[in-house]
């Protein structure tokens, strides 16, 4: 961490030591170390100017935070519980060594109005974009999840969306496209590529690039140029500050260690990024294992991948030696994804934060684990994280304090694990 | 020192034309449009995911790669139309990733070596010519950037430092192949960049007859066509060379009697 220029974002506990902190990237130019940056085609580049321009504004004025924080208590339903899972808790101390397993924690964004974090990030950009008097938006989606945040926030404010959407994913996901349509949107299925999230962006970019004067991409994970994944970043660390002072209620202390799935990783950087400057809170983020990362059918960018330039940012990237993208595969298709947010590659390769991926099976089952001892239906993507729990607890002690993010809730996810587990509906 | 671009816009408008590398018999595919006239060419790198193109160009990188065409083929490509052609300057445009896979010095190496002599990358705008510019201006490759609509007066500056060969004027807000600008608008931009630069100005994006290349190449340095091959060569195959040479003779025409 060298050279870096101070950004100017909300005052935070922790803004005055930005020389030795986690927390004071990017740098002026949009750079966490060697990635993130700004790399899209120049008819964009004005407009990526202007955004960053509008968002520092943004972050100066209360007015924006106190609209952005009055929406997410009675729009939104925040805060989120976080809550402390017993039976999941007992589960893993019964197969730990003899006095550890820690107490675990949910954070349980799966309760949040339309289902998932992703809401958190929707309701910011949108009070972004009429900042900006664009007056459409337009999104992209893989499973639907961000589609249906986007397409509510859009109907809540009254402005015309278009969400892209890879014709392969139309079909998985019938319901949330319907869902999507009942909030008003238009639905356009992408039929380039694999038809799924990456080929959605491409178009999404395609026609914003072709629509710049009017229309605001609402982006959906921590990714893409800056300033993308610092603001969504910003709007998603409600997550993390919202579990501090939880934490610090119901135990009088910081957890241990945080852990969170990572497909883009917007809800995994929205709980860390609170937490980085605190040297004794660990965390890890779970990659999509898929078949195995020993397969070519994962989407664990940081495990299997090298750093490249795609949609925007630099970051760790699924690809072959020419630089050709290669296709990601996860049975969680919010994880779907042959990058991450270049956040994460930054944290990764200084060490921050660890990094380990979950397979599907795994995932499979931590998501029938967690429906059966603690009644709540998480996301596949959110399963990841929960399936770490039998690696992370064995090493943890009896007193120490475990967070997960459960992300999203799993309806969406239903039919997914019915055909996975050959159960007919 | 002249180089093969002062010689290709000297003689008054030029046609600069684009084909996909590894889509179609290339190599026969560059000697028609060098044959019907063409000024420059542009090579096209195959990439999975080509944000900036419409579908035609989109659909020929799909061919492209599913025919398994590699980084080092297109030097092939590069390397054999040198030999072939030793005046006629040559253009490799693509994203950024396949370019900085090997790291951009062994890229900007091969371009040397293969004899291109400027690269037009989509993705990579001023703010980070970082990751390539240095390593191609190094090697004497040149960097070609584009300006577009959106491109105001105060980014123009940074658009045109370090950048040689052409400027690449993108006609629309948009993708290529797709819509069409105004002649007017079109003519506006020409004479602001124009004011603002010293290397040649050409337009593309969008256009596709000779009637529009015509009209376009009375205020520009040069005319840039690319999707209207492209489409050539999904029409025929690998029997495009005949196809491509006549519409390269009609636009060349139409460029060089312009004025």
């Amino acid at each position: 961490m060298t050279d870096q220029t101070p950004v100017n974002r909300p005052a935070s506990p922790l803004a005055a030591d930005q020389v030795n902190s986690w927390r004071a990237l990017p740098d002026a130019s949009g750079h966490f170390g060697q990635f993130g940056g700004r790399y899209v085609a120049e008819t964009l580049m004005p407009l990526i100017l202007d955004l960053e321009k509008e968002y520092r504004k943004a972050q100066d004025d209360p007015a924006f935070w106190s609209e952005f924080d009055s929406l997410m208590k009675d729009f939104v339903g925040r805060p989120s519980p976080l809550y402390y899972a017993p039976r999941m808790t007992e589960h893993w101390r019964e197969k730990a060594p003899a006095g550890k397993g820690p107490k675990i924690y949910f954070k349980r964004e799966e309760l949040n109005h339309t289902g998932a974090h992703k809401i958190n990030n929707c309701i910011g950009q949108i009070l972004l974009a009429m900042r900006m008097g664009k007056t459409k938006i337009i999104a992209e989606t893989g499973a639907g999840q961000h589609g249906v945040a986007t397409a509510t926030v859009a109907a809540r404010f009254g402005l015309p969306c278009t969400i892209f959407m890879g014709a392969t994913d139309v079909e998985r996901q019938k319901p949330n496209v319907f869902r999507m349509k009942l909030l008003g949107a238009e639905v356009v299925p992408v039929t380039s590529g694999a038809m799924t999230l990456k080929d959605a962006m491409n178009d999404a970019l395609r026609h914003w690039v072709a629509n710049v004067h009017d229309t605001f991409y609402i982006i959906g994970t921590a990714a893409g140029p800056h300033p993308y994944p610092e603001l969504v970043r910003d709007f998603q660390s409600i997550i993390g500050k919202e579990t501090r002072e939880q934490m610090l209620e119901k135990e009088g202390r910081l957890p241990d260690r945080l852990v969170a799935a990572v497909g883009g990783g917007s809800n995994a950087i929205g709980l860390f990024h609170p937490f980085l400057d605190d040297p004794d809170v660990k965390m890890t983020g779970i990659e999509a294992g898929g078949h195995g990362v020993d397969t070519d059918k994962h989407a664990a960018s940081l495990t299997g991948g090298k750093p490249g330039i795609l949609h925007g940012n630099k970051t760790y990237l699924l690809q072959n030696e020419d630089g050709q993208i290669t296709e990601a595969h996860s049975i969680s298709a919010g994880l779907d994804y042959p990058g991450l947010g270049p956040e994460h590659s930054w944290l990764h390769e200084s060490g921050r934060v660890d990094y380990v991926p979950i397979t599907d099976g795994e995932a499979l089952e931590a998501f029938q684990l967690c429906c059966a001892l603690e009644g709540i239906i998480p996301a596949l993507e959110s399963a990841h994280a929960l399936a770490a729990l039998p690696q992370l607890t064995a090493g943890m002690d009896e007193e120490q304090l475990l967070v997960v993010n459960v992300s999203g809730r799993g309806d969406k996810d239903i039919f997914t694990v019915a055909e996975a587990l050959d159960v007919e509906l | 020192m002249t180089t093969r671009f002062d010689n290709a816009f000297a003689k008054g408008p030029a046609l600069v034309t684009f084909i996909t590398g590894g889509d179609g018999d290339t190599a026969a595919n560059l000697d028609a449009l060098v044959a019907g006239g063409a000024d420059v060419i542009e090579l096209g790198m195959p990439f999975t995911d080509p944000m900036a193109d419409g579908d035609a160009i989109q659909q020929a990188n799909i061919r492209a790669l599913g025919k398994g065409t590699r980084t080092k083929d297109i030097f092939d490509l590069a390397t054999g139309f040198r030999q072939r052609h030793p005046d006629v300057p040559l253009v490799l445009m693509g994203y950024a990733n396949t370019m900085i896979a090997r790291g951009a010095n062994w890229f900007a190496a091969e371009c040397a070596k293969a004899g291109v002599d400027g690269v037009i990358c989509v993705d990579i705008p001023p703010e980070e010519d970082a990751e390539l510019g240095p390593a191609l201006r190094g090697a004497g490759i040149s960097l070609i950037r584009l300006a577009t609509p959106t491109t105001d007066a105060s980014r123009l500056p940074a658009v045109l430092e370090g950048s040689s060969g052409f400027l690449y004027y993108v006609s629309v807000a948009g993708i290529t192949g797709t819509q069409t600008a105004a002649q007017t608008s079109i003519e506006d931009a020409v004479a602001r960049l124009k004011a603002a630069s010293d290397i040649p100005v050409a337009v593309g994006f969008g256009v596709r007859t000779p009637e529009q290349a015509s009209a376009i190449a009375k205020v520009a340095d040069g005319v840039v066509v690319g999707s209207a091959f492209v489409d050539l060569v999904k029409e025929h195959g690998d029997k495009a060379a005949g196809p491509l040479r006549e519409l390269t003779q009609a636009l060349a025409e139409a460029v060089h009697s312009a004025r």
